[in-house]
This record gives C-alpha cells, structure tokens and sequence, in this order.
C-alpha cells in the first residue's frame, strides 16, 4: 500500500514537471498549448538517441534534453506562437493540435513507430526497503529531483525580479510594458524554460511512462487535466493536481486495473463541475 | 449575424423573414446534392462517406459555429450513435430506420445529460469537459468487450433491406441513397433552426453571454437545447456509419475524430451551416488524394495545413491576396 503510494507520488511529481510548463503558458498567459506534449516528446528522444548513438552517459543527457526543448520552444514562441496570443481558443486549439500532428508524424518518419528503451545506470536500477515500503531507486531519484525543481520555481516566481516581471505580464501586459518590462521577452524566456521543463520531463519519464511518437498525443489530456484541475493561481495547484492525478492513476491501475484511465477522467469531470476554475483560483485574475 | 441592425425600419419577424429567405445558391447546392447520386453511381462508397462526415460537421457547427462552444470530444455522440445503431440491429431488430430513430435517441439523451457539464467554466473547462466525455466512453467502449467486441470492434452487424425492399449492394448505392436523404432532411432542419428565432438568439449568446442574460434570454436552457439537438444529429452520422459498413469499433470514439471533425468544420467555415458539408468534401478529396501519395504520414500534411491556416487566418484561406495585408 504505502509502496503503491510512493510510486503515485514519483508518478505525480514526474507529471508535475512535465505539466508545470503547460501551467504557465496556458493557465498565467492564457494560451491553449496543446503541443505541450511535443517538447516532452523532444526531451525524450533527445536523452534516448544520445545514449544510443552517442553513448552519452544518462545523467549527462538530462541537461542537453532540457536546453534543447528549451531552445525549440524558444523558436517557435518567437516565430509561430506569438502571434496567436492574441487570437480566439479555437484557433490556438487547431495551431496546436497541427504541430501535434506534424511531431507525431515527423518522429514516426525519422525515428520509427517503436516503442524506445532507456538503459538505465546501475545505481539507479532495483529497489531497496525502507520499513517495509519497497522504495525504486529510480523512482527516489524522480521524487528528489522533481521536488528540488518545484521549490526552485516557486522561489524564482515569488522571490526573483524575473517572477515579478512576469507576474506583471500576465496580469497585464500593456501596463506591464509601460512599466519599462520587456513583456515579449519576459514571455519568450518563459516559453522557453516551461518547454525546457517538458523536455526533462520527457527525458526523466521515458523509461517510466513510456516513449513513442503518439506520446504527445497520449499524454496531452493528463498535462491539460493537471492545469486544468490545479488551477492557475500558484505552482501549488498544478502539483496538487498532478499528486492528486499520479495517486489515483497509480493506485486505480493496481486496484481496479479493469477501469484504468476511468477513475483519473471521472475524477476530472468531478472536480470540474465542482470548481469549473480549478481548485485554486486567484482571486481578481481575469 | 442577422442583420437586424441594418434596416431599423423593418420588423424583428420581416427582417427574420428576409434572412431566412431561400437563397438561390442554396436552392442550387441541394439540387447538386440530390442530383449527386445519379451522376457519381461509381463513387457511391467515397460519397458515403463525405455524406456521413458532412453531417457529423454539421451538427458540430450548431454548438460551435452557432452556440460558441469549443468541443474536443464531439466524436463521442457519434461513437454513441454507432454502437446504439450496430447493437440495436443486432440484438433487437434489424430494420435501419428504427434503428436510426433509436440511435438518434440515445445520443440525444447523451446531449441532455452532458450537457450540464458545458454550462459553466472557461473555453479550458469546456475542452476538458467534453475531452473528458469521450475518453470516458472510449474507455467504456474497451472494457465492455463482451457487448461491443473492444478492440476487435463489433463485427456481424446485418442489415434487414432500407424500407423491406431496398437491398444494401456492394457499389454503395443504396447506402448513399438512405445517407443522403438523411443529410438533406438534416440541413433542411438545421436550416430552419438556426433561421427560427432560437438560431438568432444562440447567435447572440455566442457573441456576448453577458448581454444575452441581460436582454432576458434563457442562456442555459437555450445551450442544454442545442447541446442535445447536436448530440442527436451527430448520433445520426454515427448510426449511418454503423449500418452503412455493418461494422463499429472503438476508432468511432477516438480523438482522431473528433479532431478530424473540428478541422472538416474549419476547412468549409463556422457559423454558416454549410461549412460543415463544404469541408468535408474537401477534407475527404484532399486524404484520398495526400493517402494515395504518402499513406503513413499524411497527418504531417493535415498539421501543417492546420497552423497555416490558423497563422493566415481562417476566414481567409481562400483569399491569398488578404494575406500579406491586415496581419
């Protein structure tokens, strides 16, 4: 119970990290980035065809997934996704869904279909007790390195110059740039390191959630279901959401393995109807 | 947009009248419909198709283009319709038309109670909702395998002839026939929805809800309406797939169709009711003709097309000399 429990939380922090990007750019700068998935895919493949091809040690390839998700996602902020800032939801949501398409199809044509293995190091591999809770090594390293992130993050947006800058932005951009804020690069960074995010994400999640080019695809509702549930007022909601999400999955896939995904969409559309905002919701946000 | 507003001299009920008034283009485009069956009698199978698509677009377009409510998950009406028809012929009896009414009934009643969820929220909310919706049935569909054959889909649905004298034949005549003559009573329908002042007041809840509720306009009944109405047409399509190819499988509840949906719907344009029928021919033309070039990697093709047309504009696709001005 309490192992199961441990791996819901591994799984919750890991979903956490791949969401928290989505969380900025879609719950703080109110753009429906349904391609949030693709940059995970990115980070994923990265970390995998490094070890591969150019047998980059694991803990290496995580830096480089993240800067080189980082910086695809910086390019396409600067040349694709600014100007749909400004247009309707449903033109974000096909814009997205398209580059959704195109990655899958891309990765399909340059990779293969197949399912890709992460080997991972030795001294992460196998599990160990810890009165009577049997504890993956992996999965440890998961919960720690997520947990320093998040921490990290709710530093730099509470405490950092760049936190408030860009809290300005979001509330209002016009005010903001009047202010003397580089509102259009304070969100290019921000783009750029909520994808960058993704892509450790993606390169942490590849052994545990699986990596093939229909990823995007297969774990877009879990990203929007954690931004959409957690809220968009702080980080605490998204990773509530993704606990929230990571427990259930977990714990549903080992007690009720015949209703898989349906406890984490009922959950969902529970909680929706109950809060339709999110479970925290900023007070005065538009 | 009615145009109310431009000729304040007139009535509400004549300037109703005179924006409902037939078009002669319109007369034009269902005479070509009708008369599609005799000059296609070798392409009755695509048309099937096109037909279905059209439809399931159409009533795609009563909740978005008219209503202004985004849906991610329309293909669950549609799923819906066809496991009702194809179980229903199955297991009850196997005369299409009743099993249509049936089918339709079902995913109506889907519509009714779902739609209780699109009500309140954001544009986000509503996604996620209506997402929801159909991974939830999708994830029905699956585990469900001794009723609807899971993954293998739900095969050995047989047909009794279209009104006991019309057998169902290999070319798909008959099949276009009954699916045609259930589009054309469709539009025919929506047109006249969407032109009553029911259509005219969800055109005023799409543009402003705020302003709608103020003018005294039952907002919520108004939207559980036509969520329902939506939700039985797209039923229709899905029934008319089921019967028409004697086979449902979980592919009827997948993302893939209620994003295909969405793009037919934008291909052809919103808010126009014959936009759902204009994209689906043209969807359907451009993955025959993109499949036939390169089978596997066609949704390449259909992404790019998504975010060019989202980056010049949709309304302006098919005007490439407004692109480089207005951006």
């Amino acid at each position: 119970m309490l192992t199961l429990l441990f791996d819901g939380i591994a799984y919750g922090m890991l979903l956490f990290v791949l969401a928290v990007g989505l969380a900025v750019t879609l719950g703080l700068m109110n753009f429906i980035n349904l391609a949030h998935g693709a940059f995970a895919m990115a980070g994923g493949y990265a970390t995998v065809l490094l070890m591969d091809r150019a047998g980059v040690p694991f803990l290496a390839t995580l830096p480089i997934a993240f800067a080189l998700a980082a910086g695809a996602g910086a390019l396409l902020e600067r040349t694709l996704y600014r100007p749909m800032y400004g247009k309707p939801h449903l033109d974000q949501v096909l814009f997205s869904i398209g580059l959704v398409f195109m990655a899958v199809a891309a990765v399909d044509y340059l990779i293969g279909s197949q399912q890709q293995i992460v080997k991972l190091p030795a001294f992460l591999s196998g599990r160990f007790d810890l009165a009577a809770v049997g504890i993956g090594k992996y999965r440890l390293f998961i919960i720690v390195l997520c947990a320093l992130l998040t921490v990290a993050l709710q530093l730099v947006l509470s405490r950092t110059r760049f936190g408030s800058r860009l809290r300005a932005a979001v509330d209002d951009p016009r005010v903001a740039s009047g202010l003397g804020i580089n509102v259009n690069r304070v969100f290019l960074l921000t783009f750029a390191v909520g994808s960058g995010l993704a892509g450790l994400g993606g390169a942490l999640g590849a052994e545990v959630l699986g990596l093939d080019p229909t990823f995007p695809l297969k774990f877009m509702i879990y990203f929007l279901i954690v931004v959409s549930v957690g809220g968009t007022s702080t980080i605490t909601g998204p990773l509530l959401a993704a606990l929230l999400l990571g427990i259930a999955d977990v714990l549903g896939k080992y007690y009720a393995p015949k209703l898989g995904a349906f406890i984490v969409y009922t959950l969902m559309i529970v909680i929706l109807l109950w809060r339709p905002q999110g479970l925290f919701v900023r007070k005065g946000a538009r | 947009m009615s145009q109310v507003s431009g000729r304040p001299s007139m009535s509400v009920l004549q300037a109703l009248a005179a924006h409902s008034r037939w078009r002669g283009w319109e007369i034009a485009l269902f005479a070509a419909l009708a008369l599609s069956w005799f000059v296609l009698p070798e392409h009755a199978l695509l048309a099937n198709e096109i037909a279905l698509l059209a439809l399931f677009a159409v009533s795609l377009d009563l909740i978005l283009g008219y209503a202004g409510i985004v849906s991610l998950g329309h293909a669950a009406f549609f799923g819906v319709g066809a496991y009702a028809a194809a179980l229903f012929a199955k297991h009850v009896m196997p005369d299409p038309l009743v099993g249509l009414v049936f089918a339709v009934a079902v995913a109506s009643l889907l519509g009714l109670l779902t739609s209780a969820l699109i009500l309140r929220g954001s544009d986000l909310t509503r996604l996620m909702v209506t997402l929801g919706v159909a991974s939830l049935l999708y994830e029905l569909a699956n585990r469900l395998d001794q009723w609807t054959g899971g993954a293998d889909g739900l095969q050995g649905v047989t047909m009794a002839p279209l009104l006991g004298r019309f057998d169902w034949d290999l070319q798909g005549r008959t099949a276009y026939a009954y699916t045609l003559v259930v589009l054309l009573l469709a539009l025919f329908a929506c047109r006249r929805l969407v032109h009553s002042p029911f259509g005219v007041s969800l055109q005023a809840l799409r543009d402003n809800r705020l302003r709608a509720s103020a003018i005294g306009l039952s907002v919520n009944a108004r939207l559980v309406a036509i969520y329902t109405i939506a939700g039985g047409i797209a039923g229709a399509a899905g029934a008319l797939l089921a019967q028409t190819t004697g086979f449902a499988s979980l592919d009827v509840l997948d993302f893939h169709r209620s994003a295909d949906v969405l793009l037919v719907l934008v291909i052809g344009g919103t808010g126009y009711l014959y936009g759902g029928l204009l994209g689906a021919i043209a969807f359907k033309l451009l993955h025959d003709l993109i499949a036939a070039w390169t089978p596997q990697y066609w949704t390449f093709w259909i992404g790019l097309f998504l975010v060019v047309l989202v980056l010049v504009g949709r309304d302006r696709l098919l005007k490439p000399w407004t692109w480089r001005a207005a951006r």
